[in-house]
Formats: C-alpha cells, sequence, structure tokens
C-alpha cells in the first residue's frame, strides 16, 4: 500500500510542477474549452446580481472619460484639432473582455477571460480594469485567455509614484489581496502615506500612468537602503467583471531595439 | 450493497460540485477557504480497503483541480490525508469491531470522536496542500499557523453539514 501512496503522490506532484510552475503557467489545452464554457455559463448566471454595481462603475468611468473630450474644453489653441493626425499616433489598443473565473487565495492567482486567440487577444498583453490595472496574459488558448493576476508572487510590474517621479517595482508576498508591496524605493526620497502609484510604462506591456493604488504604510527596515512600503490596490480583484485588454501596437518594435542592443 | 455504492457515488459529485461551485469562492476574512470535500475521504466506511482509500481521494482531489487551476495539488493533499486515515482512526479508537458498511459519523461515534478524528485528517490535508501551494520551505511556520486556522474553519463546516445532512439510521 505505501507503494500506491508514493505512486500516487509522485504523479500529483508530477502535475503540480508541469502544470502550476510558477514561471510557465502551462495551460490547460483540451480542458481550457471545457472549464472555460463550464465558469462562463456559471459567470452568466451570477453577473445578473452584480448588474447594478457594474452600471454604475461604467457610468463613473464615462462620465471620467467626458471630462477629457476635446468638447469639455475651451479650445484655446488649434492644436488639439490634430489629434488623430500625425502628431498622436495610436500606441494602444483596447478590446474589453469579462472575467469568466478568478482566485485571490493562493500564492499564485490567475484570471481566466472569455476572449482568445481568434478574438486578437496574445501573450504578454496587459489586462486593466475601470479601477486600476489586473495583471498580464500569460496563456491564451482559441478562445480563452489565462492572466497573471498581479496577485501573484511571481508578478513583477514596473511603477512610478506621482509625487516625486520615483520609480518601483510592484510585488505581492501573499495574504490579503487589498495589498501589494512597493519595492526598489530608496530611502533618501520622501514617501509619505495616500500616495499615489502609476504604472511607468517600462514595461511595454503597461500604457503609463494607469493607477496602481495608494500608499497606505511606510516603513525602514534597520539595515536596509530600501522602503518596505504596503500598496492599497486600486482594484477590488474580489469583485472583477469587465476588464479591457490592452494591445501595445509598437512592442514589437521596442522588443526588437532592445534585443538588437543586447546583441551587440 | 449496490445501494452503498449508488449513495457514496451520488456523494462524490455532490460534494465536488459544492466545493467548486460554492465554497472555492467563500474566502472569508480575506483567505480562509473550507475545504469540505474532505467529508468524501473522512465518510467512506471503516472497512474499505486501504488501494481503494487512496484512489478515490486521487480522484477526488484531481477532480476538484480540474476545475480551480491547480493540477496535482488538492489530488496531493488529499492522497496524503487518505494515507494516515487508517492510522489515525486505529490511534483514537480503543475497540476494533465495526459492524460491516458503518461510516464515522457524529451519529455512530460521537461527537468527541468526530470531532478529533476529522481535525486531525483536516489539520494534515491542509498542512500538505499549503505547503505545496507555497512550494518553498521559507514561511514555514506562515504556513503551519495557516494550516491550524483554516483547519478550525474546515471542521466548523463538516461539523455542521454532519448536523444538516446525516441522519441516525434506526
Amino acid at each position: 500500500m505505501f507503494f500506491l501512496f508514493i505512486i500516487l503522490e509522485v504523479f500529483s506532484i508530477l502535475f503540480v510542477v508541469k502544470y502550476n510552475g510558477y514561471q510557465k503557467s502551462v495551460a490547460f489545452g483540451q480542458f481550457d474549452e471545457l472549464s472555460g464554457s463550464f465558469h462562463r455559463t456559471y459567470n452568466n448566471f451570477w453577473e445578473y446580481f452584480s448588474l447594478r454595481k457594474i452600471n454604475h462603475d461604467l457610468a463613473e468611468e464615462n462620465a471620467r472619460y467626458r471630462k477629457m473630450l476635446p468638447s469639455a474644453f475651451l479650445i484655446t489653441d488649434s492644436l488639439v484639432h490634430y489629434k488623430n493626425d500625425t502628431l498622436y499616433r495610436q500606441h494602444y489598443q483596447y478590446m474589453s473582455a469579462q472575467v469568466i473565473s478568478n482566485s485571490t487565495n493562493t500564492a499564485a492567482n490567475y484570471i481566466q477571460l472569455d476572449k482568445g486567440r481568434l478574438q486578437g487577444l496574445n501573450k504578454d498583453m496587459a489586462v486593466i480594469s475601470p479601477k486600476g490595472i489586473v495583471g498580464t496574459v500569460v496563456n491564451v488558448s482559441n478562445n480563452f485567455a489565462w492572466v497573471m493576476s498581479i496577485l501573484n508572487k511571481e508578478s513583477r510590474i514596473s511603477v512610478r509614484i506621482k509625487k516625486n517621479a520615483q520609480i518601483g517595482t510592484l510585488a505581492w508576498e501573499g495574504g490579503s489581496y487589498l495589498y501589494a508591496s512597493l519595492k526598489d524605493i530608496p530611502t533618501h526620497v520622501s514617501v509619505i502615506k495616500g500616495d499615489t502609484v502609476f504604472t511607468s510604462g517600462y514595461s511595454h506591456v503597461f500604457p503609463k500612468g494607469e493607477m496602481v493604488g495608494t500608499i497606505s504604510e511606510v516603513s525602514i527596515k534597520p539595515g536596509e537602503h530600501f522602503y518596505t512600503i504596503q500598496l492599497r490596490l486600486a482594484v477590488d480583484f474580489n469583485s472583477l467583471g469587465h476588464v479591457y485588454v490592452v494591445k501595445n501596437l509598437l512592442r514589437e518594435e521596442q522588443m526588437k531595439l532592445q534585443e538588437s542592443n543586447k546583441n551587440e | 450493497m449496490s445501494n452503498t455504492y449508488i449513495r457514496i457515488s451520488i456523494r462524490f459529485v455532490l460534494l465536488i460540485l459544492v466545493q467548486v461551485l460554492i465554497l472555492s469562492n467563500v474566502h472569508f476574512l480575506g483567505y480562509l477557504n473550507p475545504y469540505v470535500y474532505l467529508l468524501f475521504i473522512l465518510t467512506l466506511p471503516f472497512e474499505t480497503p486501504k488501494w481503494v482509500l487512496l484512489t478515490t481521494a486521487f480522484a477526488l482531489g484531481l477532480s476538484v483541480d480540474l476545475f480551480s487551476n491547480s493540477l496535482g495539488i488538492h489530488a496531493a493533499a488529499s492522497v496524503f490525508a487518505a494515507y494516515f486515515r487508517p492510522g489515525v482512526i486505529s490511534l483514537i479508537t480503543s475497540r476494533k469491531e465495526y459492524e460491516p458498511g458503518v461510516e464515522p459519523s457524529i451519529a455512530d461515534l460521537g461527537f468527541q470522536w468526530f470531532i478529533t478524528y476529522t481535525f486531525i485528517i483536516t489539520f494534515l490535508h491542509h498542512f500538505c496542500l499549503f505547503l505545496i501551494e507555497a512550494f518553498r520551505f521559507t514561511g514555514f511556520f506562515g504556513t503551519l499557523g495557516h494550516s491550524f486556522v483554516n483547519a478550525l474553519f474546515t471542521v466548523l463546516i463538516i461539523i455542521l453539514a454532519q448536523y444538516l445532512f446525516y441522519r441516525k439510521k434506526k
């Protein structure tokens, strides 16, 4: 009996390593489609109950965009008319998608979306919600996509503190899904509780200036040259519904340049 | 006899559905999650052969895994818990004979026996589960504490389920 026990455990561990590798996050292949449609049905059902809140969020977002419309401003300079012309080349493209499965309570959280390769999604696209950043697409099948949530111990995202323009790294060390930590901010700059943190745009994945969260706790551990900063995330991961997938239209060019730079 | 098989199979499917559809979405206080599908392993009849115990536990864990994008983690923890079940039973029981077909339950064996039994198995399962999930030994005591607290939560739900769904057979 001990042998059977060992064999089953070895099988399980092999599965764990093969399919849950933090970095690899291999999708489930065939099973992906089945589990996807299963979760979609389940989700469609529950979504009715949160329609009121989603409507509210959308209205809020609409209001924010209306503020940015040219018609909301007094035109004092003719430059604004060139908006879609040579001066402003489109850099990011937004596609809307729906979350069909999501977790916040494991060490490596992933989100599944109801759009995939056929709808134009690809690896390394950013995922944001109306309130802030959500994660990065790590795997796509024909009709579904897996997103590594920022609530994942392997997730690293380059961010910037709004007030002093310092660049740091967003990471998550487990525990509550409401908080993440901000690393690599040197102790000689001043950091204040309540400061806003945005994406830096350095990663070629997230657009610059997407909301991440606000600083909720700052401390320095003895002997360290960097702050220990806790961040209150802007997004409530437990109630994710609609998200946008962001495609960086110039990513290929940026990566190519970076590669050729490395080779020299 | 075939009646027992059917009942156990229905319980298998039912517990998986309840687990993946409802309980896996419960995040009490942010990170406590009841894994009540363990009730299936706990309530298999006493005379179940060991190999059946292990393979059903494997199938159970794997089914839960498939729906939670964690292939292997629950399977490993379930097999681990099932392997220790006979040992735990003989450890906390003085008399050895049971009527054939008896399943471990509060109604048949008493509250104290059942809660001790459930807690030990649940803790073993959770500890294995969280250790594999973290996949490293740093933060070992954090994992231990998390297992302990989460086990208390799971046991609470299992005890409630026992009082709700199991009746003493007369």
